[in-house]
């Protein structure tokens, strides 16, 4: 058994070109593959103006390469639909579909009362079995829907389709109307995610934000108490984020009205068109949301990051400065005061030992972005970066939106047409507010991606492969590395440590200041643990037998 | 409560499946193929389905779990998988080098008619399979069966693809050892050892699921069956087959295309299921059992005598596959613990039958159910209490609310590990759920006696 020594554990950081990586990790491919894969690998190199090379990405996956990414099914009912507590998600399928989403990507959530509704903890299914496949399975959906509303009696109950639905043409959006119409009082709505939609989860994503602004938002008009009013999209409250982000804006004084979807409850779905700005936390997953809402009750949206503390104080300014409200903007910096120095202590204390590390991160649609900055914090480099299903405007900025080719897996997926309400059209900012936005510096439905941050010279992949991470492991030997639940023993296996960015592995929270403290304290476990220095046997260091025991 | 909604009052479902105690074939299939020396599984599907499979028996092993996708879009799903399979044998060959692709279809495959053994052809007619390679398959409709279907089908491949007979009865014996961890594939292959009969095991996941961390990746573990041996299954004195559902099918494939005559048995779980298993052995091999077993076969013997008053007249309920739970009904009804609910998600009403007939002295009425839930369990449970709950990692939301003293077994177990290292298989398998059961019952029992009936000496 061979092992790996420890000068080979820490060799020394290697100056590497970077078009020799590329290189190499283009060689072993068929031309074909070759020839594709060279475009979604790319070295970055920032312009003056923040401009980045082009790099594709959200395009189909090469068959038999061996990749991250999940399906259109997985990005709708898991990661959006997933973490909201009171809607009773039917899977219409096959077992696997809803047993494998199954309370698998630990969203946490706090119903407000032992009595209230949350059935998180529950798989629904249709079950489908041959007979349906044959004979359509349309029956034994409305019968399903018919038995959760008899159990539970939810507010709502969701419909998702998986493959075989599509292909047998079982029409999910019927069956939701005639037993919407049917039961009454319980909102029914159906998701087309079928798995072989689009590309890759994101397509999901897509699917969901349809679906929840179709069916649920606007149905309360209800206009809270508060001064402040927010929503936040596309943060799924992995490992109490949102808990942590909910309590800072609490403190602040902001009244947060719904979150899509972390901790969240379909009432509160119901009512996000009444905040007055929408945070947008993860842009791949819920820009589509944020743009409908904007259209149609005129919610203006920023881009927002509470992962990193500098980034959770400039987030939170950001959104004082919008309000533009004194008493407001004072107890911001109040709280942002109050919070830091106990991450600046922490941080002290760990950079010293993780300064000069290298990271990599391969993972989702905006969290490859987003942890650099923690990394940044406690002085690590990230060397390479790449998502999993992000678009060319997640890693380029959304400058080059205009530019973005439409091919025929997106074309697939429904871009619903939007109008202003006739009654709830409200632009929040008028001419005067929206040049007080220019004058602060708040940039408006803007996003400006992932590459503008990186450095020059460090590698971007997207839809990142097996082999490639193995060959880009073999050539810089990072510190550590971020990806997937799927990539992380084989990452472990190489000797290097590996930190899940989608569940945490079991961590967490890493938002806003507390969540920095954690997660500065967990990459100073990873990187400085003590256990990769024992790979080696005594036997295995020094195998030569030089003498043997005389027992006398 | 966090299953706060679950009702005591038990409706008969047609339709809503709630908290199933099964999943589908083509996981079940990956795992199978995983048990062959560099082998790489291939799911003949969408993306999704190999994501979820991977990221489930990663979560289970910890442990690297490699298997490639042939990505359906919605082009491919409308005009058919065949480009997408061509193309991604031809990139795994040239990329991974595996020995063999073990493709698995899918719901998705299926429903659209992929005939997979043209793909294969067509393959090796366009030279994409390198001399000294193979592609196997197998077909695993997500909407028939379950995982262990599933299993049992890509089991069966192997024999279809790889067993030839070479004319003549050698010395070895098949050992097919069912759906059960790399572990309990290792003891398997042990106790073979200590009887000295040679055999082949197939499929053998130890030493793939449960590999040794040196610093060094390797995509193909040293483990594993290889492609010769599974070849020479084919001339094999006989087969065991261990569960019915999980290994009948592939023993009676090599009955009937090499003569190999087989006998299915149940799972070595327990006392009686190991005796039967190694007494079959030793009669197929015509060996005597050394006194090694014997001797591990007295000491599980010597735990149960002597804690028998902790086991004596406990209620159990059971979530998990059918081989595997008419072992373990058979050895806590050997030990005197009572089941009392019994599930599994898999169909069959031989099962049900089966269970009935082993907890016929049980005095309380048992309850059964192929194709049930967990829903159906925690009712059961809340309708007639039990002390203990055996199963995978979904039953701690039950354990919790009820609480009840849970030990994890089956799978997947999301949440503690050990099971891919200690077996439950053989006499000493054996001793490990004793232990289990003792420290959950007896924990219990410590956490809730009264000051003055907390006992040091137990």
């Amino acid at each position: 058994m061979e092992t790996l020594n420890p000068e080979e554990l820490t060799p020394p950081v290697p100056e590497i070109n970077a078009e020799d990586v590329k290189k190499e990790l283009l060689e072993k491919y068929p031309t074909k593959v070759a020839r594709k894969r060279a475009k979604q690998i790319v070295i970055n190199q920032v312009g003056p103006e923040g401009e980045v090379p082009e790099i594709q990405s959200n395009v189909r996956t090469v068959p038999g390469l061996i990749g991250q990414r999940g399906c259109t099914y997985a990005g709708c009912k898991g990661v959006v639909l997933g973490p909201t507590r009171d809607i009773v998600n039917i899977t219409h399928g096959p077992i696997g579909c809803g047993f494998y989403s199954w309370l698998t990507r630990r969203n946490q959530t706090k119903p407000p009362g032992p009595e209230d509704h949350n059935f998180m903890m529950y798989c629904f299914s249709t079950d489908m079995q041959e007979e349906q496949i044959v004979f359509g399975g349309e029956k034994k959906l409305r019968q399903a829907v018919q038995e959760a509303y008899d159990l539970f009696k939810p507010k709502a109950i969701g419909i998702f389709a998986t493959c075989p639905v599509g292909l047998i043409g079982d029409d999910v959006h019927a069956v939701a109307r005639e037993m919407k119409e049917k039961l009454g009082d319980c909102n029914v709505f159906a998701f087309s995610c079928e798995g072989y939609k689009g590309v890759s989860q994101s397509a999901g994503h897509h699917i969901a934000n349809n679906g929840i602004f179709t069916h649920v938002v606007g149905l309360n008009d209800t206009v809270q108490e508060g001064k402040f009013k927010i929503n936040l999209l596309g943060e799924y409250n992995i490992g109490g984020d949102a808990f942590e982000i909910e309590r800072l804006f609490e403190e602040c004084g902001f009244t947060l009205i719904s979150t899509f979807s972390g901790n969240s409850s379909y009432d509160y779905f119901a009512n996000s068109h009444t905040a007055d700005l929408n945070l947008i936390m993860c842009h791949r997953s819920i820009n589509y949301v944020a743009e409908m809402m904007e259209t149609k009750f005129g919610i203006p949206w920023i881009k927002i990051n509470f992962i990193g503390a500098g980034a959770t104080a400039k987030s939170l300014r950001k959104i004082a400065k919008f309000f533009d409200d004194r008493e407001l903007l004072a107890r911001v910096e109040e709280v942002i005061a109050r919070e830091l120095p106990a991450v600046e202590k922490v941080r002290e204390e760990v950079k010293p030992r993780c300064q000069g590390k290298r990271a990599m991160l391969f993972v989702g649609g905006s969290r490859a972005h987003h942890y650099q900055e923690l990394f940044r914090e406690i002085g690590m480099e990230t060397i390479a970066a790449g998502y999993e299903f992000a678009h060319r405007d997640d890693y380029e900025g959304r400058r080059v939106l205009p530019g973005i080719k439409v091919d025929a897996d997106s074309r697939n997926i429904e871009e619903i047409h939007v109008e202003p309400d006739p009654q709830r059209y409200r632009p929040r900012l008028t001419e005067e507010g929206l040049a007080r936005m220019q004058e602060a510096g708040i940039e408006l439905k803007d996003y400006e991606g992932m590459m503008p941050e990186m450095c020059d010279g460090s590698l971007v992949i997207d839809d990142i492969s097996q082999f490639e991470t193995e060959k880009l492991i073999e050539l810089y030997r990072p510190d550590i590395i971020c990806a997937g639940i799927k990539e992380k023993y084989a990452i472990q296996k190489s000797g290097v440590p590996m930190k899940q960015l989608h569940s945490y592995d079991s961590g967490g929270p890493y938002a806003a200041f507390q969540g920095a403290i954690n997660f500065y304290r967990e990459i100073d476990r990873m990187v400085n643990s003590k256990v990769w220095k024992y790979l080696q046997a005594p036997w295995q260091k020094h195998p030569e037998l030089a003498a043997k025991y005389v027992w006398e | 409560m966090l299953l706060r909604h679950t009702p005591n009052d038990i409706q008969e479902r047609s339709a809503l499946a709630i908290n199933p105690a099964k999943t589908c074939q083509p996981i079940g299939a990956m795992y199978a193929a995983l048990g062959i020396h560099k082998c790489l599984p291939h799911s003949h599907g969408s993306q999704g389905c190999y994501a979820y499979h991977r990221s489930t028996l990663t979560r289970h092993y910890k442990e690297p779990v490699m298997a490639a996708t042939s990505a359906f879009t919605e082009g491919a799903s409308v005009f058919g998988g065949q480009a997408n399979l061509l193309q991604a044998i031809n990139n795994i060959f040239s990329v991974y080098e595996p020995e063999v692709i073990a493709v698995h279809t899918t719901c998705l495959s299926e429903t659209i008619g992929d005939d997979i053994p043209q793909i294969i052809a067509k393959a090796r007619d366009e030279g994409k399979i390198p001399p000294g390679r193979y592609v196997i398959h197998a077909n695993t409709p997500s909407y028939v069966g379950t995982h262990v279907t599933g299993f049992a089908n890509m089991v069966k491949g192997m024999v279809d693809y790889f067993a030839q007979a070479n004319g003549h009865k050698e010395s070895w014996v098949n050992i097919i050892p069912g759906y059960v961890e790399p572990c309990d594939m290792e003891e398997i292959k042990r106790i073979a050892g200590e009887l000295g009969v040679p055999c082949i095991l197939f499929p053998d996941t130890s030493g793939v699921l449960n590999a040794p961390q040196t610093g060094r990746f390797h995509m193909f573990p040293a483990g594993g069956v290889t492609t010769a041996d599974l070849m020479r299954t084919g001339s094999a004195v006989g087969t065991v087959a261990l569960g019915k559902l999980a290994s009948g099918p592939a023993a009676r494939a090599l009955d009937t295309k090499c003569k190999v005559p087989c006998e299915i048995l149940d799972l070595p779980i327990g006392l009686q299921a190991t005796d039967l298993f190694i007494d079959t052995l030793r009669q197929i091999a015509g060996v005597t059992v050394p006194d090694s077993l014997n001797i591990e076969r007295g000491r599980l013997l010597d735990v149960i005598t002597d804690m028998h008053q902790y086991f004596f007249g406990r209620k159990v309920a059971l979530a998990g596959d059918p081989d595997q739970l008419i072992s373990l009904t058979q050895f806590l009804v050997d030990i005197d613990l009572w089941p009392i609910h019994i599930v599994t998600g898999t169909p069959g009403k031989k099962f049900e039958a089966r269970i009935k007939e082993i907890t016929k002295e049980v005095p309380h009425p048992v309850n059964v159910r192929a194709g049930g839930d967990m829903f159906l369990l925690h009712q059961w449970i809340r309708n007639a209490p039990v002390d203990l709950l055996m199963g995978n990692t979904y039953l701690k939301y039950i354990a919790r609310d009820e609480d009840i003293p849970l030990v994890r077994w089956g799978f997947p177990i999301l949440d503690r590990i050990g099971h891919s290292y200690f077996p439950t298989v053989g006499y000493r398998g054996g001793l490990r759920l004793l232990e289990k059961i003792l420290d959950a019952l007896m924990d219990r029992q410590d956490r809730d006696a009264p000051e003055e009936g907390f006992e040091l000496v137990m």
